[in-house]
This record gives C-alpha cells, sequence and structure tokens, in this order.
C-alpha cells in the first residue's frame, strides 16, 4: 500500500534538480529521515546536485542535556525504579550510564513505552517508579495520556519532552549556517500538522516541506524545496499527505495541552531556547519527579555538566560539522563503546553514518 | 524515537481503548488507540504502543500520480499547499 519506490520516478527527479545546477544547504530533524538518507544513500546523491542535506537538532535521546542524565542516575541510585527507552539507558553521563549502574545493581528498566512503564508501577507498588519521558510531539501525547488516566501514584515522570519549531527558531537566529530549506519531520507533523511552522517561511523567507520516510519522500521533498527557491516563494508544504493533515492530530494535541505546559530548557549543544520544553501543568504535580524528589535532586540544582570530554555532538546537533568530521568518529566513539549520545541512538547521525558505512 | 509504523487495525478490544494492529509481516500486536477515531480495516501509523493518525489510503494510492503530475507542470504547486 504504502511502497513509494519507483526507480524511473526517483531518477527523473534527480535529473531534473541536476540540471537546475544549484548549490544549497538543506537541514532535516529527525533521525528517521537520516536513516532513509543514508540507508538509500540519498545524501550523496544530492550532494552530486549541489544540495547538502544534514541533520540538525532531529534526535531526542541526542538533544538531551548531561543534566537530566545525571538527575536520572541520581534518582537510580537513591533506590528508585528508572525506566525509559533502551536508547536512552546507553547514554553516558559524567561518570556512569544508566546501563553501568543497573549492572551494579541498580533498578533500570527498558520499556517499549510509557504504558510499559505504568504497568510496572501498578505491579511494584511498594516502589517508585519513575519514567525518563523523552521525545518530540510525536511521542509527548502519550505522556500526556498516560498521566491524564490516573496512574498509580508511586508513578511519576521526568519531563524532558521537546518541542520542534523553536529549536527551528533557535538555529536560525544564531546564525551558524545559513540555511536555504528545512524538511520538516513527517511523524512530529502528523501530531501537530503544518501551522506551527507557518512563522519559519513567513519571518525567515525559508522553504519548508513536510516529508515522509520512503526514498521518494525525500527526494519529492527536496524538489519542492529547489521549486520554492527557484519560484522564490517560501512557504511550508506537505509531502507526507497520506498521514499529515493541515490541522494535525486534535485530539493529541489537547492532551498535550492539558496536561503540559511550555517552558524554556536547554538542548544538548545549545543555549536555553525559550518555550521549547514541556512540563506537567500543577494540578499534575504529583506525577512530576522534579517535584516529587525534589530533595533527592537538590544536589544537582545549581550544577551544570559538561559535555564528555572531546565529544562534537553538539556541533552535530547544530548542523555545523558531519560526523565523520568528528576525530572519535569509528575510533574512540563506535556504537558499542559511544562517547556522545550521537553515537548511541539509533536516530542519531554518528550511530546511522557507523551503520551504514564500512567502518565496522 | 519518531519512528511510527504503518499497521491495518484487525480487531478492537472490548474496553475500546486498544485494538489488535497487523503489521503485515506476521506480527500482530495490541495499540492504544485513544487519540484516533478508528475502525475494523483502517490503516494506522503506531508510535510506541499508541495508534497516533489513521493514514489516508487514497491519498496514499494518489500520492505517485500527484509527484508525476507536479514534475510534468513543475509551475502548478497548489495541490501540495497546505498552510
Amino acid at each position: 500500500m504504502f511502497s513509494l519506490r519507483d526507480k524511473q520516478l526517483a531518477s527523473e527527479i534527480v535529473s531534473k534538480i541536476k540540471k537546475l545546477d544549484v548549490n544549497l544547504k538543506f537541514m532535516h530533524v529527525c533521525g528517521t529521515h537520516q536513516d532513509t538518507l543514508v540507508k538509500h544513500g540519498l545524501d550523496s546523491l544530492f550532494s552530486k546536485c549541489g544540495i547538502q542535506v544534514i541533520q540538525g537538532p532531529g534526535c531526542p535521546v541526542c538533544v538531551t542535556t548531561p543534566k537530566e542524565i545525571e538527575e536520572m542516575l541520581l534518582l537510580a541510585r537513591k533506590g528508585k525504579v528508572v525506566t525509559t527507552f533502551g536508547d536512552m539507558i546507553q547514554v553516558p553521563g559524567q561518570n556512569d550510564s544508566l546501563q553501568n549502574i543497573k549492572a551494579e545493581g541498580s533498578d533500570v528498566r527498558t520499556v517499549y513505552g510509557i504504558e510499559d512503564a505504568v504497568q510496572i508501577a501498578k505491579e511494584n507498588k511498594n516502589k517508585d517508579v519513575v519514567f525518563m519521558s523523552i521525545g518530540f510531539e510525536t511521542t509527548t501525547p502519550m505522556a500526556a495520556a498516560a498521566i491524564f488516566n490516573d496512574p498509580p501514584k508511586n508513578f511519576s515522570i521526568l519531563s524532558c519532552h521537546r518541542v520542534v519549531p523553536p529549536a527551528l527558531k533557535a538555529i536560525i537566529e544564531m546564525g551558524e549556517l545559513k540555511l536555504n530549506g528545512i524538511i520538516e519531520p513527517g511523524h512530529v507533523s502528523t501530531i501537530i500538522g503544518s501551522k506551527p511552522y507557518e512563522f519559519i517561511s513567513k519571518d525567515y523567507n525559508i522553504p519548508q516541506v513536510i516529508a515522509g520516510f520512503e526514498p521518494l519522500d525525500l527526494l519529492m521533498g527536496v524538489w519542492m524545496l529547489v521549486q520554492q527557491i527557484e519560484n522564490d516563494n517560501p512557504k511550508i508544504e506537505n509531502e507526507y499527505l497520506r498521514a499529515v493533515k493541515e490541522e494535525g492530530n486534535v485530539k493529541a494535541q489537547q492532551v498535550i495541552e492539558d496536561v503540559f505546559e511550555p517552558c524554556d530548557v536547554k538542548w544538548r549543544g545549545f543555549p536555553v531556547i525559550s518555550g521549547s520544553g514541556l512540563k506537567l501543568r500543577d494540578k499534575f504535580e504529583e506525577y512530576d519527579a522534579r517535584k516529587k524528589y525534589e530533595r533527592d535532586l537538590g544536589e544537582l540544582k545549581d550544577e551544570e555538566f559538561p559535555e564528555p570530554k572531546g565529544c562534537r555532538c553538539g556541533e552535530v546537533l547544530r548542523g555545523l560539522i558531519s560526523s565523520k568530521e568528528c576525530p572519535l568518529f569509528g575510533n574512540k566513539c563506535v556504537p558499542n563503546n559511544p562517547v556522545g549520545p550521537c553515537m548511541v541512538s539509533t536516530e542519531g547521525s554518528c550511530n546511522i553514518e557507523y551503520r551504514y558505512s564500512n567502518k565496522k | 524515537m519518531c519512528l511510527a509504523i504503518p499497521g491495518k487495525i484487525v480487531e478492537m478490544d472490548s474496553t475500546k481503548d486498544h485494538a489488535t494492529v497487523d503489521y503485515g509481516d506476521g506480527t500482530k500486536r495490541k495499540a492504544n488507540i485513544t487519540l484516533v477515531e478508528v475502525k475494523i480495516g483502517d490503516y494506522v501509523l503506531v508510535h510506541a504502543g499508541f495508534a497516533i493518525q489513521v493514514l489516508d489510503e487514497k491519498e496514499a494510492q494518489e500520492t505517485l500520480e500527484l509527484f508525476r503530475e507536479m514534475l510534468s507542470s513543475e509551475e502548478d504547486d497548489s495541490v501540495f499547499t497546505s498552510g
């Protein structure tokens, strides 16, 4: 039903772009887009057409800050049952990862989603269960629904949720790189629709296309961006029509709105980005691990934690260098012994580059 | 993280909160359907155990045709404009 791998059409798009003789830089913000780009060799194909497509901060595990990781490590050390997604437990903190301290006896459990974490809380009423709740708009509705549906009182979340549009604004305003277009994340857009991106084209004259995840979706997305540039008509367009509605998923937006409110947060590699985080509203504060365990977490309150030594994930996430330009890539930093989160997460550009390159 | 897999709703739970989704490769798994309006036979995108959107089958089938149209008439980009 959804196989979009028509080779003839693909080569037609490529030859049309080639003829235009362009020199452009596009950013996307989604690990699944990066996977499609690298897996199918589209990154080098675009590069031959004069178009560089870079990932940016599109990996929730990667943009989680060193401090948030230390918060979870501390809660685990203080005897809480810590639950989170598989990638997250492998991200190195200052001295340890959740995986390491699990081996030393802390109760750290990998879950498929927040519903599994709630189930663990229901089955372990005598224990405090904390879910490290990460993710962009695609994942936030699940957390919101779980909190809204009255989970057990021994359950709480450490919200590390972030929203995409303010980060795009931050990247543009930081001015470190000139972007000619943005490929917007298909599944984030499934939830938020196309409207939240409109200001980017309007205020900064940057073309945007919401794209799906088949190779042809990305080819078409890039073609649509090129067309906007050729016609000098920057706007937000939707290539992923089969899954993204203009208004998004209104039910999901509503449950997020009911449960969370915007806050200012730091992203790894970035300064604090205004309105880019989500925290639980006061009426759900009993499920807010930062409030519930304020005393436990007190020792971290004013501390800031540096990036791992030599790690250049921050520059990778800001689109300033490619994974291969990091001196640690593929030698000191590999998936089974990662230095930074971009090598841990299957959505991180270093992990993706490593998996599909010959450096094995 | 933002990976979402398409599948077909094959059975609704009596609670109406969950449904069985067939992913077409022999895998069937329950998904929470409280964020979408679905019926048996619908295709959905599932992310972290939740159906997050109903896929538009007609739109999917027409996508390739639209691509072809767009390539042949580069001036007419109105069909893809969403906002």
